[in-house]
């Protein structure tokens, strides 16, 4: 097994643990929120697509498969922040919710 | 550019993501939550196109503005009803890019003349599994949300055979492109079949499970882009993708324990067909209906009230009436509170977000655990649009559908009142004993029309 493969594999034995942990801690109340928010996250795959894609020795199929890619996560990342934001916005207290 | 310039941009973009998820624990913080994710992405992306390898821009960027037209008016234009749909098409684009990316590095490789197999291809094999399967699933999810595909669990005789027998073929096809290269044709029938695979997985969920799939969606997607960063050995994607695919499935484990079922009766035992025999015999027995006035004279009385809002309240879009309604009976000093069972709605946290969009203050709505022992102590539980998650019979009826699956105990109230349409059972089919209780009332009529007629009544007995 190579060094990288290693350090990966380290990387992501830490970070499942890491992200049950972040997750439990977060009120239900906000289930649907984390849900749309970790989507949005999760379509950091788009650095994936930009490589492909951009990448010079790639070809042609690859460049077309990643551009597509690039706009699908995208979508998936201008979507997934705004909605979040937008549910997060109507979560008011009783103090500065309507009396 | 430097090599050390993203390097620092992809470290910092992962503790963003980090704290994007802790600062979300909190409705206070929660906003600055979604600022760091917004900025470890930006930092992510600006540091990956300064990376020297990239060399072509404009195809990329054309991708941008397209990918942006088509989401910002999708988050924007989406009635808050309408999240787990948006939700679940959001899934279909992240799992399709990332199955994308699989292919276009698969073809890389090939045409480099070293075709990719060992560590890299299992990476790319649960890459296009997992990204393939999520795209048509969710996209088959968002159908049956949206109701364009019917909701029912749709089955057929050997059905749990046919899936299996695609996934092993599919499981060879994968070993045969880890262990060597595989023939042109290959690839191509592996993707076909997740493709494939994805549809079949949906087709026998019935729509009251939506919540659970979704969230296992979620987590399938994640799983996706940590695999990614496998294969491009990108540990940002890793981190990233593995935080997302924790969190689902941890949505998906609280949605399944709130439905007391197990995650292989919901993917494979197709609920809502055994329960069409108890609901037949039922409407003979005997129920006490009020009207408006008199629904609005005992919550007028009560010291405390608790809503027990469903989905079917949020269909009617009577959550705007049920904030006035809130308020008239705080003015008059009476305490309302609302109980909110997991599974309310149509993904996690589905309600809450109902009722915030109509400013009903979060510290009013409550988890089940927290509301429950209340119940005893309530003059008047107010049922809108629930059903199966307030049904005694969870509790002792072991023949029952839903035995076992927590409820919320509103039973145990003073005075119960169920605004409901008709007399006919829920979405699951079942039979509701509640409703034949002594100290129930039925009040019949939409949800929205009738609240606006209990307001009218309490307006007019000032």
């Amino acid at each position: 097994m190579s060094n990288e493969i290693e350090i990966s594999l380290y990387v992501l034995v830490l970070a499942v643990p890491l992200g049950l942990e972040l997750v439990r801690k977060v009120s239900p109340l906000l289930h649907t929120p984390l849900m749309s928010l970790t989507n949005a996250i999760s379509a950091i795959s788009v650095v994936g697509a930009i490589l492909v894609s951009g990448n010079g020795g790639s070809p042609q199929l690859s460049k077309i498969l990643g551009v597509i890619a690039v706009m699908f996560a995208t979508i998936n990342i201008v979507a997934g922040f705004l909605i979040t934001d937008r549910m997060l916005k109507m979560f008011k207290k009783k103090e500065t919710g309507g009396k | 550019m430097n090599d050390s310039f993203w390097q620092a941009a992809y470290i910092i973009a992962a503790l963003c993501v980090v704290l994007s998820i802790k600062w979300l624990s909190s409705p206070v913080t929660a906003r600055r939550g979604v600022f760091a994710g917004e900025f470890g992405m930006l930092l992510a992306v600006v540091g990956t196109l300064l990376r020297h390898e990239i060399v072509s821009y404009e195809w990329i960027f054309g991708a941008f503005v397209a990918g942006a037209a088509v989401g910002a008016p999708l988050a924007y234009l989406m009635p808050m009803t309408s999240v787990p749909q948006l939700t679940a098409l959001s899934h279909a684009f992240g799992a399709l890019a990332a199955a994308l990316v699989g292919s276009a590095e698969f073809y890389k490789d090939a045409a480099a003349g070293d075709p990719t197999t060992g560590f890299k291809m299992v990476a790319i094999v649960i890459e296009s599994l997992l990204g393939y399967l999520t795209t048509t699933a969710s996209v088959m999810a968002f159908g049956k949300l949206q109701e364009i595909v019917p909701t029912r669990p749709m089955t057929y005789k050997g059905q749990n055979f046919v899936n299996l027998l695609l996934f092993a073929i599919a499981g060879v096809l994968g070993v045969w492109m880890i262990a060597a290269p595989a023939p042109a044709w290959v690839f191509p029938a592996f993707i076909a079949l997740s493709l494939l695979f994805g549809v079949l997985l949906i087709l026998p969920i019935g729509g009251g499970d939506m919540p659970t799939v979704i969230a296992l969606l979620n987590s399938y997607a994640g799983a996706a882009c940590a695999a990614m960063g496998f294969a491009l050995e990108n540990r940002l994607l890793i981190i990233a993708g593995a935080v997302n695919a924790s969190s689902g499935f941890i949505l998906s484990v609280i949605m399944c324990k709130a439905m007391n079922r197990s995650f292989a009766n919901v993917l494979f035992g197709a609920f809502g067909q055994a329960q069409a025999t108890t609901a037949a015999q039922a409407n003979t027995k005997p129920v006490r209906s009020a009207s408006a006035e008199d629904a609005a004279s005992i919550l007028e009385s009560a010291r405390r009230v608790i809503v027990v809002p469903g989905y079917g309240m949020a269909v009617a879009q009577a959550q705007h009436k049920l904030r006035e309604l809130t308020d008239l009976l705080n003015k008059r000093g009476v305490q309302v509170d609302f109980a909110i069972h997991p599974v309310a709605g149509r993904m996690p946290g589905h309600m809450n977000v109902l009722l915030a969009e109509a400013d009903i203050p979060y510290d009013k709505l409550h988890e089940m655990e927290d509301i429950n022992p209340d119940f005893a102590e309530a003059d008047v539980a107010l049922v809108i649009g629930a059903n199966d998650v307030v049904n005694p019979c969870a509790r002792h009826d072991k023949t029952s559908p839903i035995y076992g699956m927590p409820i919320l105990d509103v039973d145990k109230a003073h005075t119960v009142m169920v605004i409901k349409r008709s007399m006919n059972p829920g979405f699951a089919g079942i039979d509701n004993e509640l409703y034949y209780l002594d100290k129930t009332l039925m009040l019949f009529g939409d949800a929205k029309g009738f609240t606006g007629e209990i307001i009218k009544a309490l307006s007019a007995n000032k």
